[in-house]
């Protein structure tokens, strides 16, 4: 009963997005348009709480294991844990669509909610163009995934849950994904609103802002625990492989790093409109995009949905709808958006423009470098596989500069920057580069010049960030600046994450006998046992391992070797010991036929500052977000005082 | 408007930062469209056809003389067969080589990753249609092959060379088409 | 989205297939004694792909056909092979598929162009910003 009652619900929900679409639009004669355009803001609100109530249904039916709705009988099983009956609601196709537009509806009704500078029309506006989006989707789900279907005679248990996804980081990974995909759709929305009413320009650029970095901290979030998950959780010690799938998360993200740049630019000098507005329509087009190659089945990739061609019509008949509809406005509204005034060199946009350039090609490269293999393939010349050297070769090198420059941007001013004082700012930073990659160089013996820049623009960048607040009075620093700087901050922290660890790594491959040890990076290993464990729905074999430094024990690690039941399938789990400067990685293989286990250890320094960074450039989003929110709203009041008088 | 005259050089610039976006699109979705449904799994032929078969040099079951080089130096066209014991479809096909070799062909096997005992007990069960078997215990000759999975069936000139590769189990209607190819490569 | 779906049927290596009854070769997973060869392998090992899976490498896939040659690139290597005569040997045998690390000839071509191209759009359209200054008086 409740199912069907989220269903009916779903279909109401629809019904309120489409008033959502309309409501703008509609002018009987003789009739305020106003009480019209009114209506949007209560309709974003019921929809959003209507599907609130159909996905709360939904999970209901999960964690009820009631197994006559079809898709828990699919996705689900009795004994699972809890945790994970409920991260299996979007653990699979209908459940994920509904999640998104629940996300979609939540960032409906938050636009409803929040002040909206550029006047209730333009919200109205908004919220109409996000309604149409949700409508698509909603005939999607309602037509072609229905996530509330009956089974005719239902199961006494269910199919149960890959257990590869039946994981902590995994059960979060989607929500937060889906809050930067679908919040780009805020973007997106303002974007087409502003090329309807002509009004792109700075008022625009500061509304707009708070919904962007919002985005853009969820989506990092995000790409972050995805990225944790296959670290720990797949079990070859990876976290990065530049599969099409994770390129389809990262492409995006790019795009709203450059829509953050690009946005600051439009706000202060009023330039960069076209190319702005065309990375709002981008980056939420990319997130869409992503949606549907997953389920398109095009791309050969490790995370793979299950495949249905109908479904994939019908995603890229929508996508062709509403990406292609915003374009084509761009291209009719896009030459008479008139240009702003041009730019020094040498000044806070110019280093803005190159970090959009910059930033823009490395989005081109992910896109041509993931879809090129598709492409090879159809002419009959392949097939070939593009992978990680590619991605390192050229995505690697546009980095550099971009790095380079992040640390430099910071100090200069808008217009004409002086340039007196910057050599003397930099030197520290410039200094204690050089000074890191010489360290490399000589006592970590590192020899590769990649990693060697690495080492060096992670230094450079992190205390070039540093000197930004250096002397300034925390409580009187601007929030604003502390979210620049701590994001750029964590890009340090991740850079020098991603070359410690690829530069670093020492790896141990050894069959040991019980009561046998080896030695890794100065840490010694002793298997002292392998016994069988048993967890709730799943059996192991697990490993005790001493874990010692220079005749200090340190750790016990448990790697596992685990058979899940419903379904049945084999996994590994790596034991890791997290230390600030690395991460022992332990996996169990198996036993070689005399008596011995394959042991499989890493050591791999610094590899948990790939994360920190990731959730620290997430923090500072989040951190710039609520900053602009209060400026502005201090700064409306008296606007505010006037109209109403 | 209050902008100077553009040059041509920037109005084509322009033009391409305004339309580029939408052009790029629409081939995108045409292409996308297009390739919707198609087998995106990418089967990996061996790129030796036509190339001379490398050189092989197997033990075989027991006491039996394994698989070399020299048996394909015959001057008659023959089949190697890559199978397993534990491999489900290997059984499947097993009624067609017999049926291959019942016809006069001869069939060579090369037992990839599997035990001696298996091996002589799988061709106990599904009947053992091959003149020669090799055992490549390590799967290096079937790598040497560019054979990617089991079963696969290469046909094999007289002169050694290799003609054509069959992907996955012969099913019956496979016949006609496997001897067409030997009859090709025995002219 | 990496996630959700991860249909790691690569764990099952050949479709329709059992396990091997075989240990893998020895070199599947023992090092090289000789470090610097084993570092070498390890490097080319990450940049093969491995035959049976969706899109994993040799050196991060548990199928029984990447431990295969993985032992066949470590022996190549011990054996004095450098990596990319170890490469040429396998694409002469599965093609360019099989290394992840994409030609620089034929149809790749394009792929290595596009960052070029991409760089040079966009330092046309972005110098336009900094042009228009000289050519047009502030307003």
């Amino acid at each position: 009963m409740i199912v069907e009652l989220g269903h009916a619900a779903l279909w109401l929900a629809a019904a309120f997005a489409l008033l959502q679409a309309l409501a703008p639009w509609l002018r009987a004669p003789a009739d305020d348009a106003e009480r019209w355009t009114g209506l949007a803001v209560p309709a974003a609100l019921a929809q959003a709480l209507l599907v609130s109530l159909a996905f709360g249904s939904l999970v209901w039916a999960f964690a009820t294991s009631d197994f006559s709705v079809k898709l828990v009988a699919e996705n689900s099983h009795t004994m699972k844990p809890m945790l994970y009956k409920l991260s299996g609601v979007w653990g699979n196709h209908e459940g994920s669509m509904l999640l998104w537009i629940l996300v979609m509806a939540v960032a409906g009704a938050a636009v409803s909610l929040a002040d909206s500078p550029l006047g209730d029309r333009f919200r109205a506006l908004v919220l109409s163009m996000q309604g149409i989006i949700a409508l698509g989707f909603y005939a999607f789900l309602l037509a072609a995934s229905n996530p509330f279907a009956r089974l005719a005679i239902a199961p006494t248990q269910g199919n149960g849950l890959n257990p590869l996804l039946q994981d902590p980081g995994l059960a979060f990974h989607p929500p937060m994904l889906y809050a930067g995909y679908v919040g780009l759709s805020v973007a997106f929305a303002f974007a087409v609103a502003a090329l309807l009413e002509r009004r792109v320009g700075p008022a625009w650029a500061a509304a707009v802002r708070p919904w962007v970095l919002a985005a853009w901290a969820a989506l990092g979030c995000g790409i972050t625990l995805g990225s944790w998950w296959a670290y720990y959780e797949l079990g070859w010690g990876g976290y990065w492989f530049w599969d099409p799938v994770e390129n389809a998360s990262l492409m995006p993200w790019l795009a709203a790093t450059a829509l953050l740049h690009s946005v600051a630019v439009l706000a202060k000098r009023d330039a960069l409109r076209n190319w702005t507005i065309l990375l709002a329509v981008v980056g939420f087009s990319l997130s869409m995009i992503g949606t549907f190659v997953v389920r398109s089945g095009l791309l050969t990739s490790v995370h793979a949905f299950a495949v249905d061609p109908a479904r994939g019509a019908f995603l890229l008949v929508l996508l062709a709808l509403y990406i292609g509809g915003a374009l084509l406005l761009y291209a009719l509204r896009a030459s008479t958006v008139a240009v702003g005034e041009g730019f020094a060199p040498v000044s806070r946009e110019g280093a803005l423009v190159a970090n959009n350039l910059l930033l823009a090609a490395g989005l081109g490269v992910v896109f041509v470098g993931s879809g090129y293999p598709l492409l090879v393939d159809v002419l009959g010349v392949g097939p070939i596989s593009v992978g990680p050297p590619y991605f390192n070769a050229t995505f690697g090198p546009l980095m550099i500069p971009l790095v380079l420059l992040m640390a430099v941007g910071p100090f200069l001013t808008w217009g004409a920057a002086r340039t007196d004082k910057l050599a003397r700012k930099l030197a520290v930073p410039g200094l204690l580069a050089v000074a890191l990659a010489l360290y490399a160089f000589a006592v970590w013996d590192v020899r590769a010049a990649f990693s060697l820049i690495g080492f060096a623009l992670s230094a450079w960048l992190g205390v070039a960030t540093l000197a930004i607040l250096w002397g300034r009075m925390p409580w009187r620093t601007p929030r604003a600046t502390w979210g620049m700087a701590l994001a750029h901050l964590g890009v340090a922290f991740t850079l020098f994450g991603i070359t410690a660890s690829g530069a670093l790594t020492r790896e141990l491959l050894v069959n040991l006998r019980l009561g046998e040890s080896a030695e890794v990076a100065g840490y010694t290993m002793k298997l002292v046992d392998v016994a069988p464990v048993a967890g709730a729905n799943w059996t192991a074999l697990e490993a005790t391992l001493d874990v010692s430094r220079g005749g200090q024990p340190l750790t016990v690690l448990h790697p596992q070797a685990r058979l899940y039941t419903s379904p049945m399938m084999d996994t590994t789990e790596a034991a890791i010991h997290t230390r600030i400067n690395g991460d022992l990685y332990a996996v169990l293989g198996k036993p070689d036929g005399s008596g011995r286990w394959q042991l499989h250890v890493w050591w791999k320094p610094f590899v948990i500052w790939i994360w920190a960074g990731g959730l620290i450039m997430a923090l500072g989003g989040a951190l710039s977000m609520t900053a602009r929110a209060s400026a502005r709203r201090s700064a409306a009041q008296p606007v505010g005082a006037l109209v109403a008088a | 408007m209050t902008e100077t005259p553009e040059t041509p050089a920037r109005s084509w610039l322009t033009r391409l930062a305004i339309y580029g976006p939408l052009l790029l699109f629409a081939v995108f979705v045409v292409f996308v469209g297009s390739q919707l449904g198609r087998e995106t799994r990418v089967t990996v032929t061996s790129k030796l056809i036509g190339q001379p078969m490398p050189a092989v040099n197997l033990p075989g079951l027991g006491g039996a003389p394994g698989l070399t080089s020299a048996d394909f130096k015959t001057g008659k066209p023959v089949l190697v067969n890559v199978f397993a014991s534990w491999c489900i479809p290997c059984r499947v096909e097993a009624p067609q080589l017999a049926r291959l070799t019942a016809m006069g062909v001869t069939v060579n096997g090369i037992a990839v990753r599997d035990a001696p005992d298996d091996v002589a007990a799988f061709l106990k069960t599904n009947g053992n249609p091959f003149t020669r078997v090799g055992l490549d215990k390590t799967g290096q000759t079937q790598i040497t092959l560019g054979s990617s999975g089991v079963p696969e069936t290469f046909v094999i000139d007289g002169r050694g060379i290799i003609r054509y590769q069959h992907i996955g189990e012969i099913r019956p209607e496979h016949i006609a088409l496997l001897m067409a190819k030997l009859t090709e490569a025995g002219r | 989205m990496r996630a959700l779906f991860l249909a790691l049927l690569l764990l099952f290596a050949a479709p329709l297939a059992a396990d091997p009854t075989m240990p893998p070769a020895a070199l599947a997973d023992t090092p090289l004694p000789d470090a610097a060869q084993e570092a070498k392998a390890q490097a080319l090992m990450h940049e093969l792909r491995c035959l049976v899976c969706q899109n994993q490498s040799i050196a991060d896939s548990h199928a029984d056909m990447a431990g295969d040659m993985r032992a066949l690139v470590r022996s190549k290597i011990a054996a004095g092979e450098s990596p990319d005569e170890v490469r040429a040997w396998l694409i002469k045998r599965y093609g360019d598929w099989v290394s992840f690390n994409p030609p620089t000839h034929g149809a790749a071509l394009g792929l290595w162009l596009a960052p070029l191209l991409f760089l040079g759009v966009g330092l046309l359209l972005a110098l336009r910003l900094f042009r228009r200054r000289g050519s047009e008086t502030k307003a």
